[in-house]
């Protein structure tokens, strides 16, 4: 029926020449209501995790059932709670700010740093965290941008952990300048094979890209077991690698406890260079035709089988650095517990981004410090750690269905074209 | 006495666009009335609302006098109004009972189907109107022109009074359209009233007994087909004077630009599509194929562009065998190609009109650096495109989904025909466009002609095939069965060879 709408047609190519400033005004518009409904999401989604903390405060209930007899105190004692819960949750995630004020100012007149190292130590602890996602939300957004649903990103994950902690401990003597590049080069081409495989059986034979990117996890996993139970094993048994030597370290910026390491920065890079490489290359066009419009794309004379193995390889290869940023940077040394699902989280990720590295940065450090910032409420306020699975889980569920929340806040659909994030089967 | 329909002051607004502004409509008793519009002019939108598929902003519907609310399509089958659409919505795999019955089931004993009594029902349909069809055929193994008597007959089974027939000639053959015209006109007969979307002069001066026009969302005039003509009706729906016919002289051809011999290639299925094709392209001429829809010009251009894999003979462009070639190769040579269906394989809808006027040039100078794209340049680039061939965009930077079906077509266009050529393949470069657009491209593909390019032209509208080409080939399941000059042919000669009837003499010319 569209195609029976006559678009308006104005056809101002005088006005044309004046395009700096309309397009810069343009761009960001898009750029804010590209905003709107993932801060919309957020925002939702923590008005009903602090509904939910209220309705599982025995306090809080308590005080409902006196409502009638001091109806201000049930609302107060609700207000405190979620209150208390969500201060606690963004000291975790950032620090105490009286904490940080001081420090500083100690800093500026004793010039001693320490406290506000210390002070500071929960924001580093969730950037830590947002480290591997911002590069597994990197591969994900970059396979949906290709038209590719890569579910795989946790067990690339784990073989880019396993290859760069191997490389990190069995190979001995070399100054960091190469060892530690060698470590992450091992990290990302294992994720990109890990990657390139069902890439390569999609782009060949078809076969869809979701079912073996799972199972090609389970090969992933199976082999980590196997690998640290046996070949990859510590001379004692233990099922962890040895440690990998100081010159494969993706060293640490600050002293210690402050784990914020190199890696965070890389991430951050690699965001950039994901986003030169998908719109100013001319194989980061030919990705995005692909993904958007793969018959168009193979009218242009895009080779579609080659492009489609790259971009699982690309993905994968991305992947494979957030397991290798967490060996390297982290963990310092391989084990099965290395990942808390760091891979499958990205998927969400790249949802919450729209697919762009921008957003994925900006979704990765939201789960950072929500995730950074849990462990604090359950210690403090006494708020279970679940309830920020709770919350994440519906940042997801109102980004992946915007009606929800364009119909809480009656705002109209946006005119321009979303990302497909997958086709059908078969397709 | 009261008409069987009438719309007063309907009124739809969509955002940005009025897509009907106060139409009123009156169809009378046994009445064709023609609804003539170009795509876009509020044609469709006005029968949405009708059949319940759109609510109106404004205005009101009567049934023989009486106010009628209608809300969905199960209002307007209660009321006796029934659509035949543009896009058959039938069952493939289902027979031709079945499809009829389908939402309406008769049932024995509650719950089991009774195709009995409904193939008894359609055969009293049938014989009634004139629509000969076996209820007990699958629909898939039927041709378009009895899918859309399936689609007739499931109309009258739900007992319309009104039918709306939807551009229902797009897909037919010309005796195709003549059974049509038959069954159409049998319907009035016995007390039925039609409406008939159309944006082809030719059928609502033959068919309609009123002619109604659109133009952007408004009623612009009416008229009996007796009293007025081809050009003044195309005047009313564009609103200014159209040359209908191409002004083009006589070709020049030079040098063979394509060479097809005896090609043989598969469709999707795995069954031979175009078997034993010969033919030649020279420069400067235009070589169209005419054939009804679905006879193997898909599966034959896709073949010739390097899209579809050869099973046997062999393309040589420019002197370059091509038989094996992958599309960017063919494109490299110097070949054009307008595919098509512009939406699927011709853009990209989510990339701005910029990024589609270099869809297959974005990798060399000046557009590309080594793998850096110099935006600066495709931006200049596009500028210049779009002003050349007026494409109609607010910005070169707005996805191409937002433009027109016409200015996307003129983006393929500018973006094939900026490029230094000497074969374009234009595969329904016209399809679903208003008359404006038309006459436009059409003028573009003859002044590509007279350059010296050779055009290869596929489409199944005679219009165009006879309008320009110099030479013309028929196709007919998968076959050339004749190439003949284009003066040597007539409507009906095409029309009955395009429905499969052999010539006794061989219709060859020399190329």
């Amino acid at each position: 029926m569209s195609d029976e709408l006559e678009k308006p047609q104005t056809a101002d190519l005088e006005a044309e020449t004046e395009r700096g400033l309309l397009q810069r005004i343009f761009v960001r518009k898009g750029v804010l209501a590209a905003l709107v409904l993932p801060v919309l999401a957020v925002f939702t989604a923590l008005v009903i995790g602090g509904i939910i903390i209220a309705a599982s405060s025995p306090d809080v209930l308590e005080a409902w059932r006196r409502f009638f007899q001091d109806p201000l105190r049930a609302l107060s004692t609700t207000w405190r709670t979620v209150w208390d819960a969500y201060y606690a949750l963004f000291e975790g995630a950032f620090g105490n700010p009286v904490l940080i004020a001081k420090a500083l100012g100690k800093l500026i007149t004793t010039g001693e740093s320490r406290d506000l190292l210390e002070a500071l130590r929960p924001l580093s602890e969730s950037l830590v965290i947002s480290t591997p996602y911002i590069f597994a939300g990197l591969a994900v957004a970059l396979g949906f941008r290709g038209g590719l649903f890569n579910i795989g990103a946790e067990g690339q994950l784990f073989v880019g952990g396993l290859a760069a902690a191997y490389v990190g401990y069995a190979v001995k003597g070399l100054p960091w300048v190469i060892h530690l590049p060698l470590a992450l080069a091992a990290g990302i081409l294992a994720g990109g094979l890990w990657g390139a495989i069902p890439g390569f059986l999609k782009a060949r034979t078809g076969a869809h890209e979701v079912i073996n990117t799972i199972m090609m996890n389970y090969i992933a996993f199976r082999l980590t077991d196997h690998l640290l139970q046996g070949p990859m094993a510590r001379p004692d048994g233990l099922p962890i690698t040895p440690e990998i030597a100081p010159s494969a370290y993706l060293p640490a910026l600050f002293p210690r406890p402050m784990r914020l390491h190199l890696g965070f920065f890389l991430a951050l890079g690699m965001a950039a260079l994901v986003y030169w490489f998908l719109w100013k290359t001319t194989r980061g066009v030919e990705i995005r035709m692909v993904g958007a419009n793969s018959r168009a794309a193979r009218y242009a004379g895009v080779r579609i089988t080659t492009i489609i193995t790259l971009t699982m390889a690309l993905s994968g290869a991305l992947a494979g650095l957030a397991g290798t940023s967490q060996v390297l940077g982290v963990d310092h040394r391989m084990v099965r517990a290395f990942s808390s699902g760091y891979g499958f989280d990205s998927i969400a990720l790249a949802l919450l981004g729209n697919s762009h590295p921008l957003g994925v940065v900006l979704a990765s450090l939201l789960f950072g410090f929500l995730r950074g910032g849990a462990a604090r409420m359950q210690s403090v306020a006494g708020v279970p750690v679940e309830i920020i699975r709770v919350v994440q889980g519906m940042i997801i569920v109102f980004v992946a269905a915007p009606a929800i929340i364009r119909g809480i806040y009656r705002l109209t659909a946006p005119l321009e074209e979303e990302v497909v994030l997958s086709r059908g089967w078969g397709s | 006495m009261p008409p069987v329909l009438e719309l007063r002051g309907i009124t739809k607004a969509f955002p940005g666009v009025l897509a009907n502004d106060h139409i009123d409509l009156a169809l009378q008793e046994g009445e064709i009335l023609a609804l003539l519009g170009e795509n876009g002019a509020g044609k469709t939108t006005l029968m949405n609302i009708l059949y319940g598929l759109y609510t109106p902003d404004e205005g009101e519907i009567y049934i023989r006098d009486s106010k009628v609310d209608i809300r969905d399509p199960d209002d307007a089958i209660h009321q006796g109004i029934g659509m035949v659409h543009q896009h058959f919505m039938l069952v493939p795999v289902f027979t031709v009972a079945e499809n009829v019955m389908l939402g309406v089931e008769s049932t024995r004993a509650g719950t089991l189907l009774d195709r009995e009594a409904a193939s008894k029902r359609i055969r009293e349909i049938s014989s009634r109107f004139g629509l000969q069809v076996d209820p007990d055929a699958l629909v898939e193994d039927l041709p378009v022109g009895v899918q859309q008597r399936v689609e007739i007959i499931k109309v009258l089974y739900r007992e319309a009074n009104i039918l709306i027939l939807d551009e229902p000639t797009a897909v037919l053959t010309p005796q195709e359209v003549e059974e049509l015209f038959k069954v159409v006109h049998s319907l009035v007969d016995q007390g039925k009233s039609v409406i008939f979307i159309t944006h082809k002069l030719k059928e609502v001066l033959n068919i309609a007994d009123r002619i109604t026009v659109l133009r952007r969302g408004r009623v612009v005039g009416s008229a009996a087909p007796n009293e007025t003509t081809e050009q003044s009706l195309a005047k009313m729906m564009v609103g200014r004077e159209v040359i209908l016919s191409v002004d083009k002289q006589m070709a020049q051809p030079g040098e063979v630009v394509l060479e097809v011999e005896n090609l043989r290639v598969m469709d999707d299925r795995g069954l031979v599509a175009v078997e034993g094709a010969s033919f030649q392209v020279r420069e400067g001429e235009v070589l169209g194929i005419a054939g009804v829809q679905g006879n193997g010009q898909t599966e034959l251009v896709e073949a010739l562009t390097g899209l579809r894999e050869i099973e046997g003979g062999s393309v040589t462009i420019l002197g370059q065998d091509t038989t094996r070639a992958t599309p960017r190769a063919i494109t490299e040579i110097g070949t054009a190609h307008v595919p098509e269906d512009r939406q699927r394989d011709g853009l990209v809808l989510s990339f701005p009109v910029a990024d589609n006027l270099v869809l297959n040039t974005y990798y060399v100078p000046p557009f590309a650096k080594g793998i850096n794209l110099q935006h600066d340049e495709i931006e200049r680039a596009a500028k210049e495109r779009v002003e050349l061939f007026d494409v109609r965009t607010p910005s070169i930077f707005v996805p191409a989904s937002n433009l027109s079906g016409g200015n996307q077509q003129k983006v393929i266009v500018a973006r094939e025909f900026s490029r230094p050529i000497k074969l374009l393949i234009a595969s329904q470069p016209t399809r679903g466009l208003d008359v404006g657009s038309i006459e436009y491209i059409h003028g573009r593909i003859i002044q590509k002609r007279d350059e010296g390019c050779g055009i290869l032209l596929i489409s199944p509208e005679l219009d165009e095939i006879m309008n320009l080409s110099d030479r013309i080939a028929v196709m007919f399941k998968g076959q050339i069965v004749a190439i003949l000059r284009a003066e040597d042919v007539t409507r009906e000669r095409l029309g009955l060879l395009m429905a499969g009837v052999r010539e006794e003499a061989p219709a060859q010319v020399a190329a």
